[in-house]
């Protein structure tokens, strides 16, 4: 790989922009493919790079143009966090672990702070304002951990209303009863309503904020992971 | 991903302005059970550091002698390795998986 292409990809990695090299496995050549550039790549091999592209799927590729490997780079997953909370800080530090970027979400100043989340992505803004300007979307998980209705239900109609590909919400199954009975008012149908997981997180016995965070965080893998095209 | 503790490409872009030799090797195939998906990276350099990596650290020893040729001689390599493996007393997969990695010079 020359050092050129390399630090084009770098900068398509920084900027979070979806980008796949493709590279001869037995010849020359080598290419950084993306929406809008293809480096003067054979067409079927651009072709084949923006499907795999669209399919988050990396792959060698044998055909009539020989064989060739295909590395698709996504940006990364990311965890939208409602409730700036102790189980908040404990999470944090795991995804970013397991890969992923995460975002805190609490309009309560004295609990969203970059001193509690240092390095992080914070909005002080109201849940559904902010979750409106994160731009959810496939690639991302919604987790509300406030315990205020105000501000976790106001959290859920948006995330309900995207296509984030997980959403939980902590609460008992007492608390998480009453959740749904205010959504069903709010006009929140009841399919869109069991995409919910609550009580939150696989049942591991979790009891700290470190263990509960680390149930949220297997939870959300397992999720992504049976969703994902075989 | 820049603070993510496996930011391979940019460790490779990092120490190659630094002047070291640097290869780059990525899982291309795998069948069977493997123990790292495929496009998974690991960054060699000229004095045998790395990070990243292709399984579960059975193979790594045998790949980094491999990216040190590439930096070298300046030849990528494509590279089996699984239990059928003639090697596989010495640099096998124990999980019985067969990959393929395509070992690369950063010019």
């Amino acid at each position: 790989m020359e050092k050129g292409l390399l630090a084009s990809l770098n900068l398509r990695r920084e900027k979070k922009m979806p980008v796949a090299v493709v590279t001869m496995l037995k010849d020359p050549g080598q290419w950084l493919i993306d929406s809008d550039e293809d480096g003067s790549a054979p067409d079927h091999i651009v072709g084949n790079a923006r499907v795999a592209l669209a399919e988050d799927k990396s792959q060698l590729v044998n055909d009539e143009g020989g064989s060739y490997f295909i590395h698709v780079y996504n940006p990364p997953l990311r965890i939208v966090v409602v409730g700036a909370v102790h189980i908040a800080q404990a999470l944090a530090p795991i995804a970013a672990a397991v890969g992923y970027e995460v975002a805190i979400v609490d309009p309560r100043g004295a609990f969203a702070t970059e001193d509690r989340f240092p390095g992080l992505e914070i909005s002080n803004e109201w849940p559904d304002e902010a979750l409106r300007k994160l731009g959810l979307d496939d690639r991302c998980a919604v987790v509300t951990l406030t315990h205020d209705p105000k501000l976790d239900d106001a959290a859920l109609e948006v995330a309900l209303a995207s296509e984030v590909f997980y959403v939980g919400s902590l609460g008992s199954k007492k608390t998480h009863g009453a959740r749904l009975k205010r959504l069903e008012r709010l006009g929140i149908d009841k399919e869109a309503m069991a995409r919910i997981h609550g009580p939150i997180g696989l049942p591991i016995g979790a009891r700290s904020p470190a263990e509960i965070a680390l149930a949220i965080m297997s939870q959300i893998t397992q999720v992504r992971h049976s969703q994902e095209r075989p | 991903m820049k603070d993510n503790l496996e930011d391979v490409l940019g460790v490779a872009a990092k120490w190659r302005a630094e002047g070291r030799g640097v290869a780059l090797a990525t899982v291309v195939r795998t069948w069977g059970s493997s123990p790292r998906p495929i496009g998974s990276q690991l960054v060699v350099d000229d004095t045998g550091s790395m990070l990243g990596s292709v399984s579960g650290g059975c193979i790594e020893g045998a790949v980094v002698l491999e990216a040190r040729e590439a930096i070298t001689d300046g030849n990528s390599r494509l590279l089996d390795y699984g239990v059928t493996n003639e090697q596989a007393w010495e640099v096998g997969l124990a999980c019985g998986g067969k990959i393929q990695i395509y070992v690369e010079k950063v010019d």
